[in-house]
């Protein structure tokens, strides 16, 4: 991190993924917000953190259904046989 | 992600009404057979967790008392059943403790500092990516693990995250965050040496 106020960037880094969830009050916002504004540093980590959470979302996003193959076996480890149809 | 829709109905599923499992079994298997994979990476335990979180389901319905959602219920029986794999596999760990280790500072201090946004889509997302931030889940500590999963793959709240892990609103942030912070540490460093090699190669042509 660069020199400048170098506690603020670790205070701040704890409301980081709360800020990117969007669940802070507007004031800390705003004193975040202030914040990466002049501090290259903190900008990037809160970026590329926003990032890395959208690239999981997407990747979840997409991820398939039971496989046809284990969803019989667990119906016939269940004894509902008869339901695996439904 | 996380709806108990359509409605199943807690009072056919104590009548032991076969079909109103089904469709319970149905309606979840989806949910924790993926929150399985991701937490044990290995498909053939994952469809061990799915079947042994719906036989102790079955077993333990009369216990069930409707205080919490019905798939808060079965998350929490699969989070243990999973939790328990991993113990299987590393005997020499004697317990995952869930209630404790929330002290490790080191994680907050962010070392990558490239930002590799710019990248476009299709190389994030790509194959290769995609095994890298899969790859990235699995390095996680099992108690950050498991509270990623819930709450970023499979879009729980934080507060459904806390009442399956049986833990504090403020336990589950705090885990989030470190996890979050880790796993931006991971795919930075992946990524960062993209943008750093494209810029390397763009010097080199002019």
């Amino acid at each position: 991190m660069t020199e400048h106020e170098h506690t603020k960037c670790q205070s701040l880094l704890v409301y980081l993924s709360e800020y990117v969830d969007g669940d802070l009050s507007r004031d800390l916002c705003d004193e975040i917000e202030n914040h990466l504004a002049e501090c290259r540093d903190c900008h990037v980590v809160m970026v590329t953190l926003r990032k890395t959470i959208s690239l999981y979302h997407a990747a979840a996003a997409g991820q398939a259904d039971v496989p046809g193959i284990v969803r019989e076996r667990l119906f016939h480890t269940l004894d509902l046989d008869t339901y695996l149809r439904d | 992600m996380y709806k108990d829709k359509p409605e199943i109905s807690l009072e056919a599923l104590l009548a032991g009404n076969q079909a109103e499992f089904s469709r319970m079994v149905n309606t979840f298997s989806g949910s924790i057979y993926r929150m399985a994979v991701y937490m044990l990476a290995d498909t053939a335990d994952a469809e061990d967790v799915l079947q042994n979180t719906f036989l102790k389901a079955f077993q333990h319905l009369k216990e069930f008392e409707g205080r919490s959602h019905l798939s808060t219920w079965l998350y929490r029986i699969a989070a243990n059943e999973a939790l328990m794999m991993i113990r299987k596999r590393r005997p020499e760990v004697s317990r995952v403790d869930l209630q404790n280790q929330d002290q490790d500072d080191h994680d907050y201090t962010p070392v990558q500092l490239t930002d590799w946004c710019c990248l476009p889509e299709q190389e994030l997302l790509s194959t290769e990516s995609r095994a890298v931030l899969d790859q990235a889940v699995q390095r996680l500590p099992e108690i950050l693990r498991i509270v990623f999963i819930l709450r970023d793959l499979q879009g729980l709240s934080i507060q459904q995250t806390s009442q399956v892990l049986n833990l504090t609103g403020s336990a589950v942030k705090t885990r989030l965050l470190r996890a979050r912070l880790r796993l931006r540490e991971d795919l930075s460093g992946y990524f960062g040496q993209q943008v750093t090699g494209k810029a390397e190669k763009g010097m080199k042509h002019d």
